[in-house]
C-alpha cells in the first residue's frame, strides 16, 4: 500500500510538471492551429537561466530560497523575450503559409535554440547547486519532500492562474475570440498580432517556471532535455484534448500517473514466472526464485508514446475533446 | 646526461645527416652500414598517444607525462643493448580521443618505425588502434584503457598495465559483501554494453557468496526520474543497491533514493566513482561505495611520485604511473632480448616480470595484468576517498597498502 501510495506521489510530481508544459502546447494550438515543437527548448532554456544565476549566486550571502526565487524571475522574462522573438520571426511571416510550413519551422526553431544552448551552456549534463535544504514528511508509509510539495502547489496555483487570465480578463477575452475566429475577431477591433504574440509569451513564462521545477527536483539540466520533456508534454496535451486548457491539465497529470504506475509494475505484471502454468512452462528459468521479465521499467519513457498512440486511434479528439468553442 | 655523451650523440646524428643527404635523419637500427656514426649510438623510437585536446586533454598530458619520464631516466641511466649505447626518444602523438583520428595516428607512428607505443588513453582509441599495431608487429601497452575487449581480440602484440572492467564487478561486489554484510540487494543498470556487463558480474559475484538479489531493473543512460524504480525496490527492502552506469544517471538515481528515505548502501562502479557526483546528490552522495580500475595515482611508488613533481612541477593526476610503468616495461624487455627489433623483444615482453611503480607486473596470456589492482572509494564530504585495495581476490585496507608498497 504504502509503495502505490508512493507512486501515486512521484506520478502527481512529474504529471505535474507535464502539465504546465503542455499548457503552452495547448494554448498556442488553441489559437493558431500550430503544434509548437520548440516549447521543450523553451523549458530548457528556463531551466539553464536558472541554473547560471543560482550557481552565481550560491554561496552568497542570501538565503537559499531567494536564491532559487531570483533564479526563477530571471529565468522568466528570458523566456518570454524567447518566445517573443520565436513567434515574431519565425511562425508570423509564415501564417498564411499552408500548415507544414510552420511545422517544419517548429522544428527546425527547436535544433536552433537547442544548439545555442549547447554553445553557452557546453554539452555536460549540469549539476544544479542543492542549496535547498530537502525536508521530507511521511504519511502512511509514504514520503514527500517539501521540494515536491512546492512544485504540485505552483504547479497549481499556476493553472489556476491560468484559467483566470483566459476566462476573467479581457485578454483573456480576445485570446478566445481569435481562437475562435480570428477574422472575426478582428473585426471586432481585437489586435490579433498582439494576442498572438501574448499567448506565446505567457506560455513561455510557464515554460521557464516548469523547468526550474524539473532542474531543482531531479537536479539536472542538459541542453537536450527540452526534447524528451516537450514530447511527453505533447503526448499529455493531446490526450487531454489539444487546445483544450483543462484538458492538458488533465492530461499531464494522467500521463504522470500513467508513467509511475506503469514502471512501477509492469516489471511484476509481465514477470511470466508469476503465473503458475507458465512458470511450469517455463521450468528452469523460473526455478530457485527465478525471474523471467518480458518488459522491464526501462520502458517508462515509452508509456507517453503508447498513451498518444492508444488515444490517437480510439479517441482522437481526446478526453476532454478539442472543444473549438473555447479553446484558447 | 653527461656532457660527452651528448656531444658524441650530436656529432653522430651530424654525420648520420650528411650521410643520408636529402633523407629523413633516422639512424637505421639495424643496418650499420648505411649510417656510419650509428655504432655510437643506436636510437629507439617510443611512441605515445593520448589526447593532448578537447575534454580530457590533461589526462592524455599526464600519461604522456610519466612515459616521457621513463624515457628520460632510462636515458640517463645511459642503457646499453648489443653492446650500443641507447638514445630512446619519445613520439608523442594526439588522438583527440576520437576513434578515427586514433587509426590515423596508429598507422602515423607504425611509418615512423617506432619500436613500441605506450597508450593509447581510451578503450574507444585503443581498439580500433591495435590491429594496425598487430600487423606491424609492433608492441602496445596501454596504461589506461580497461575495456575487456581490447585484449580479447587475440592480439599478440596488445598488452594493459591496468585492470580490466569485468574485473571491477567482483572486486566491487566482493568489497560490499565482506564489508555491508548484505541479505538482499538490488541491482540496477542503464541498458548500456557497460551498464549491464558491470551489473551482470555484481550479480553473480554476489550470487555465487549466497547473497540475494531481486530482479534486475533498468533504466536508460538519459533516465532522469527513477523514482518509479526505486519506490518499488524500497517496498522490497534491500540492503544494498548497486548501479552499472554513469555518473549522469547515478547521481539523480542516488539522491531519489535518499529523498524516498532509502536506508541502503549504495555502489557503483567507475562511470559514477568520480567526484561530479556530490554534485549531483548533493548530501546524498555521502557514503557511497565505488571501484575503479588500477589504484590511484598517489599510491603510486614514491620514488616515481617525486621523480614527477621534480620533473613536471606537478602531481600525477591518475594513469600516470601505469604509462611510466609500461614505457619501462617496453624497455626492459628490449634489454632482456638485447635487441630493439620488435620481432626479437616482443617473446621477452609476454613473459616479463618487473617490478613497477605500481607494483609487480607479469602478463597472461591475452596480454592483461596477472592480478591487477582495483580501488574501492567511498565519499567523503564531497570527495572520493579510497578506503581500500583489491588484488588477486584479497581486500587490503588503503592505509595498509600504501605503507606495504613503501
Amino acid at each position: 500500500m504504502d509503495t502505490f501510495l508512493q507512486q501515486l506521489v512521484n506520478g502527481l510530481t512529474a504529471g505535474s510538471v507535464y502539465a504546465v508544459v503542455a499548457l503552452g502546447y495547448t494554448m498556442v494550438y488553441g489559437i493558431i492551429q500550430l503544434i509548437n515543437f520548440a516549447h521543450g527548448e523553451v523549458v530548457m532554456i528556463g531551466a539553464m537561466v536558472a541554473f547560471s544565476v543560482i550557481n552565481a549566486l550560491a554561496g552568497g550571502a542570501l538565503p537559499p530560497l531567494a536564491v532559487v526565487l531570483i533564479g526563477t524571475l530571471s529565468a522568466i522574462p528570458v523566456c518570454m523575450v524567447v518566445g517573443y522573438l520565436m513567434e515574431r520571426l519565425a511562425y508570423r511571416p509564415l501564417r498564411r503559409a499552408p500548415r507544414l510550413a510552420p511545422l517544419i519551422t517548429a522544428i527546425g526553431v527547436s535544433i536552433i535554440l537547442q544548439h545555442l544552448a549547447m554553445l553557452v551552456w557546453s554539452r555536460n549534463i549540469l549539476a544544479f547547486p542543492q542549496i535547498i535544504e530537502l525536508r521530507t514528511f511521511s504519511f502512511f508509509g509514504a514520503t514527500i519532500t517539501t521540494v515536491q510539495v512546492a512544485i504540485i502547489a505552483i504547479c497549481v496555483a499556476m493553472m489556476g492562474g491560468l484559467a483566470l487570465l483566459v476566462y476573467r480578463t479581457p485578454l483573456g477575452t480576445a485570446m478566445r475570440a481569435t481562437a475562435q475566429n480570428p477574422q472575426v475577431a478582428g473585426l471586432m477591433g481585437v489586435d490579433v498580432n498582439r494576442v498572438i504574440a501574448a499567448t506565446f509569451v505567457i506560455g513561455a513564462a510557464l515554460g521557464a517556471v516548469a523547468g526550474v521545477l524539473f532542474g531543482t527536483y531531479y537536479g539536472i539540466a542538459q541542453y537536450t532535455m527540452g526534447s524528451i520533456l516537450g514530447l511527453k508534454a505533447f503526448s499529455a496535451a493531446v490526450l487531454g484534448g489539444i487546445g483544450n486548457i483543462p484538458g492538458a491539465m488533465l492530461g499531464g497529470l494522467l500521463l504522470g500517473l500513467v508513467e509511475a504506475l506503469g514502471a512501477g509494475y509492469i516489471g511484476d505484471l509481465t514477470d511470466l514466472c508469476s503465473y503458475g502454468w507458465l512458470a511450469d512452462l517455463l521450468g528452469e528459468r523460473c526455478a530457485d526464485g527465478g525471474h523471467f521479465i518480458l518488459f522491464g521499467s526501462n520502458y517508462q519513457d515509452v508509456f507517453a508514446f503508447v498513451v498518444l498512440i492508444l488515444v490517437l486511434v480510439f479517441r482522437p479528439q481526446g478526453l476532454l475533446g478539442e472543444r473549438v468553442g473555447d479553446r484558447a | 646526461m653527461n656532457r660527452t655523451a651528448s656531444i658524441t650523440l650530436t656529432v653522430a646524428l651530424a654525420f648520420a645527416m650528411a650521410g643520408c643527404g636529402d633523407k629523413k635523419p633516422e639512424p637505421k637500427a639495424d643496418k650499420g652500414a648505411a649510417a656510419p656514426a650509428a655504432e655510437a649510438a643506436l636510437e629507439v623510437k617510443i611512441g605515445h598517444v593520448g589526447p593532448l585536446t578537447g575534454g580530457i586533454a590533461h589526462l592524455g598530458k599526464d600519461n604522456e607525462n610519466g612515459a616521457r619520464l621513463a624515457i628520460e631516466e632510462a636515458n640517463a641511466a645511459g642503457i646499453k643493448i648489443d653492446g650500443k649505447a641507447v638514445k630512446f626518444t619519445l613520439v608523442a602523438e594526439d588522438d583527440q580521443a576520437d576513434p578515427k583520428v586514433g587509426t590515423t595516428v596508429a598507422q602515423k607512428l607504425v611509418d615512423a618505425k617506432v619500436a613500441g607505443v605506450v597508450g593509447h588513453l581510451n578503450s574507444g582509441t585503443s581498439i580500433p588502434a591495435s590491429p594496425i599495431y598487430s600487423q606491424a608487429g609492433i608492441p602496445v601497452i596501454s596504461g589506461s584503457a580497461t575495456n575487456p575487449k581490447l585484449t580479447e581480440q587475440g592480439f599478440k602484440t596488445q598488452f594493459r598495465v591496468v585492470g580490466r572492467d569485468d574485473q571491477q564487478g567482483p572486486a566491487i561486489a566482493s568489497y560490499l559483501a565482506a564489508n555491508n554484510k548484505p541479505k538482499l540487494v538490488a541491482v540496477i543498470d542503464d541498458a548500456t554494453a557497460y551498464g549491464e556487463g558491470i551489473a551482470n558480474e555484481v550479480e553473480k559475484t554476489l550470487k555465487a557468496q549466497g547473497i540475494k538479489t531481486l530482479p534486475r531493473e533498468k533504466g536508460t543512460d538519459k533516465t532522469t526520474d527513477w523514482k518509479a524504480i526505486l519506490t518499488k525496490l524500497r517496498g522490497r527492502n534491500p540492503d544494498a543497491v548497486f548501479y552499472g552506469g554513469m555518473d549522469a544517471t547515478g547521481g539523480p538515481l542516488m539522491k531519489q533514493g535518499r529523498e524516498l528515505g532509502m536506508k541502503a548502501v549504495f555502489s557503483f562502479g567507475d562511470g559514477a566513482c568520480t567526484d561530479e557526483m556530490a554534485k549531483l546528490a548533493g548530501q546524498a552522495a555521502e557514503g557511497l561505495l565505488c571501484s575503479q580500475a588500477g589504484i590511484p595515482a598517489q599510491a603510486a611508488d614514491k620514488k616515481f611520485l617525486e621523480a614527477y613533481k621534480k620533473r613536471f612541477n606537478a602531481d600525477p593526476i591518475l594513469y600516470s604511473p601505469f604509462t611510466y610503468d609500461a614505457a619501462n616495461l617496453l624497455i626492459a624487455a628490449m634489454q632482456k632480448a638485447n635487441s630493439a627489433d620488435p620481432a626479437k623483444y616482443l617473446p621477452e615482453l609476454q613473459k616479463i616480470s618487473f617490478t613497477g611503480s605500481t607494483g609487480p607486473i607479469a602478463f597472461d596470456d591475452k596480454g592483461d595484468r596477472k592480478d591487477a589492482e582495483m580501488t574501492i572509494f567511498t565519499m567523503k564530504s564531497g570527495k572520493i576517498e579510497p578506503v581500500a585495495v583489491i588484488k588477486g581476490g584479497k581486500t587490503i585496507a588503503y592505509a595498509d597498502f600504501i605503507k606495504g608498497g613503501k
